[in-house]
């Protein structure tokens, strides 16, 4: 393995942090980010949603499934992508608009229920904790890659830099670090991608992706329908749902869009923001792909998730397949830390202010919020030791399920439908989260299923958010007498521009 | 729908807001303005313009919707009903690859971009629409 990755993650992570505890000290003095947010424009915001959201799911995790897997993979970084057209369409500009700062405010200021708010709380630690997972995998798989180190130190070792990181206050709302954080990423998944693919066209008799003599798969892994199951068509189906509906759900993304000064900037940066992910997602295929020509002993060995991490250097060799091993690397680990810190800042928030500051009486101190962060970090530990043989985009689309099962109709029906009511929005919460929060347990926890049944709770999305909305709707109607008395205002509030100063 | 919630907003007890609209030119007064109080106060006519504008937007989004839809959600089906599609090589890259690991970010692109350009124009209307009158 290169003997840069090494040197290179651990200077990463050390310019993460000093920046992050730099860049708290000024957030302090300039009352947060409330205020830096009237100056931060759509590009910079772009990116640094772009930064938090490229996960290690996206830099690792993709590229291993479409080595395994093959052209049907291809539908999570789609879907990874097209969530934020959803998000456009029905949610930026309405949700910037209303003030909400996290899915729970969203719920109270619309709904004006406390037990929504309650509910919502529980769903956004619950997504929060299932999506910190695969980044905490993703940070052992790195380590036992990069050193050979038991995947446990590295889970432990980061997990707890970023749970301190979180605690001590670094990384809160530091636009600036995760805009890096995105070129940083960009730059070492792409350049490495180009070079080995330069590398792969100039070399005469190079064995295709899909003839690689070492595996038996050949032309199956080409063809779409054939990695997906016993039930493809389902499975597809209930995966493309998930991706492109659970976007809006995820409390990390949420957060960012309040950092538009307003809702017309929230749909210019979403815009700049489907730019950069898309240049992004181009590359992971390249890795999956080449693995296959590379490095086919991953697959034998159940590792594909390392394959960005050790391809640069065994495709390449010398010096130069050295020095893109470090900087593949180092971007995932960049990838880990934002997306980590970006997440657990939101769990601990909503647990600081809903939970602990209930307990405490004093709403949601910063003595509150680092006991939240230290909670917030250790439960997710806890569960990424546990469920050590998942994939990682499994663990990540399983999140997506749940977020697409709760948040989305929420926020949906909340924006553009009057007749919500509390009790309609809380069963459709409990009903649809429920659910997809059952199926997620068993597929993580519990014994491999087969058939239907395995089938339909590792991927339920195409079953869970439809009975959600309908629990909504139906719980809606049935509870008119419940429409808050200032929903009229509160449309006006989320629908108006906001230069008319319509707004009550 | 509109008279119904017009009802509601009259039996709101909070106090009507005064009515101070400050158009984005900066370099005109602030002044009151009938269509503006007609929806602050909620009055019926007030509840048909903003009413208006969320259809507006909505079926703005629906329709793009479906153009998402016919592009990508047609996929699967077509590839299960005719296999041989996918054998298809388009500049060297068999038809799926093309479809879901290059074009579709750029189809992606477009489709946002048409969105955010109309659900502009829509709320540039209404915003006329209720300083004209």
């Amino acid at each position: 393995m290169s003997p840069f990755a090494v040197p290179a993650i651990v200077f990463i992570t050390v310019v993460t942090v000093v920046i992050g505890a730099f860049g708290y000290k000024i957030s302090r003095n300039t009352s947060d980010f409330l205020v830096a947010s009237r100056t931060v424009s759509p590009r910079l915001n772009a990116s640094a949603i772009s930064g938090e959201y490229l996960s290690a799911a996206s830099f690792l995790g993709v590229a291993g499934l479409i080595m395994v897997n093959g052209v049907d993979m291809l539908w999570y970084p789609v879907g990874f992508t097209a969530g934020y057209l959803a998000m456009l369409l029905y949610v930026a500009a309405p949700l910037r608009r209303s003030g909400a700062y996290t899915l729970p405010d969203f719920a109270e200021a619309r709904l004006r229920s406390s037990g929504v708010r309650t509910l919502a709380t529980g769903f956004v630690v619950l997504i929060g904790w299932l999506y910190l997972v695969p980044q905490l995998q993703g940070a052992g798989l790195t380590l036992t890659t990069v050193t050979g180190a038991p995947s446990w130190v590295g889970a432990v070792v980061v997990g707890a830099v970023v749970t301190l990181n979180t605690a001590v206050g670094g990384m809160r709302s530091i636009t600036f670090v995760q805009a890096f954080q995105y070129w940083v990423k960009l730059t070492a998944i792409a350049f490495p991608a180009m070079v080995l693919l330069a590398v792969w066209f100039h070399r005469d008799g190079t064995p295709s992706p899909a003839r690689q003599p070492l595996l038996d798969d050949g032309d199956r892994w080409l063809v779409p329908l054939t990695g997906l199951g016993a039930h493809p068509l389902f499975t597809d189906y209930s995966l493309i749902l998930a991706t492109f509906l659970g976007t809006m759900g995820l409390p990390h993304v949420l957060v960012r869009f309040y950092t538009n000064p307003d809702g017309r900037a929230a749909r210019t940066t979403t815009l700049v923001v489907l730019g950069l992910l898309g240049i992004f997602y181009l590359f992971p295929t390249v890795y999956g792909a080449l693995g296959r020509v590379y490095v086919p002993h991953l697959l034998r060995d159940g590792n594909a998730d390392a394959v960005v991490l050790v391809l640069p250097d065994a495709a390449l060799g010398g010096l130069p397949g050295q020095l893109f091993g470090g900087l593949v690397a180092a971007g995932a680990f960049a990838a880990f830390l934002s997306t980590a810190s970006g997440l657990l800042v939101s769990v601990s928030g909503v647990l600081s202010t809903d939970l602990f500051g209930r307990w405490s009486g004093g709403h949601g101190s910063v003595r509150d919020f680092r006991r939240a962060a230290m909670v917030a970090g250790v439960v997710p530990l806890l569960l990424a030791l546990q469920a050590g043989s998942l994939g990682l985009s499994t663990v990540v689309g399983l999140a997506f399920a749940v977020a697409a099962s709760t948040f989305c109709p929420l926020l949906v029906l909340g924006i553009w439908w009057r007749r919500l009511t509390p009790v309609g929005a809380g069963a459709g919460l409990l009903v649809g989260g429920g659910l997809s929060g059952i199926a997620v347990l068993i597929t993580v926890l519990g014994p491999p299923l087969s058939g239907w049944p395995g089938t339909l709770l590792a991927e339920p999305a195409a079953w869970t958010v439809p009975i959600s909305f309908a629990v909504m709707v139906l719980g809606s109607l049935a509870t008119q007498k419940q429409v808050p008395a200032d929903v009229g205002r509160t449309m006006v509030q989320l629908h108006a521009p906001e230069r008319l100063r319509l707004h009550g | 729908m509109a008279a119904r919630d017009g009802t509601l907003g009259a039996m709101d007890t909070e106090p009507p807001p005064r009515v101070k609209v400050v158009l984005a030119d900066g370099t005109r007064r602030p002044r009151p303005d009938a269509a503006a109080r007609e929806i602050e106060e909620q009055t019926p006519v007030g509840e048909v313009l903003v009413t208006g504008l969320i259809r507006t937007q909505l079926a703005l989004a629906v329709r793009l919707s479906l153009v998402v839809a016919a592009l990508f959600g047609i996929q699967p089906v077509l590839f299960a009903l005719a296999p041989g599609l996918a054998h298809v090589s388009v500049g060297g890259l068999p038809l799926p690859w093309l479809l879901l690991g290059i074009l579709a970010y750029p189809a992606v692109l477009v489709i946002a971009w048409v969105y955010v350009r109309a659900a502009q124009r829509n709320e540039r209307h209404f915003a006329e629409l209720v300083s004209r009158e």
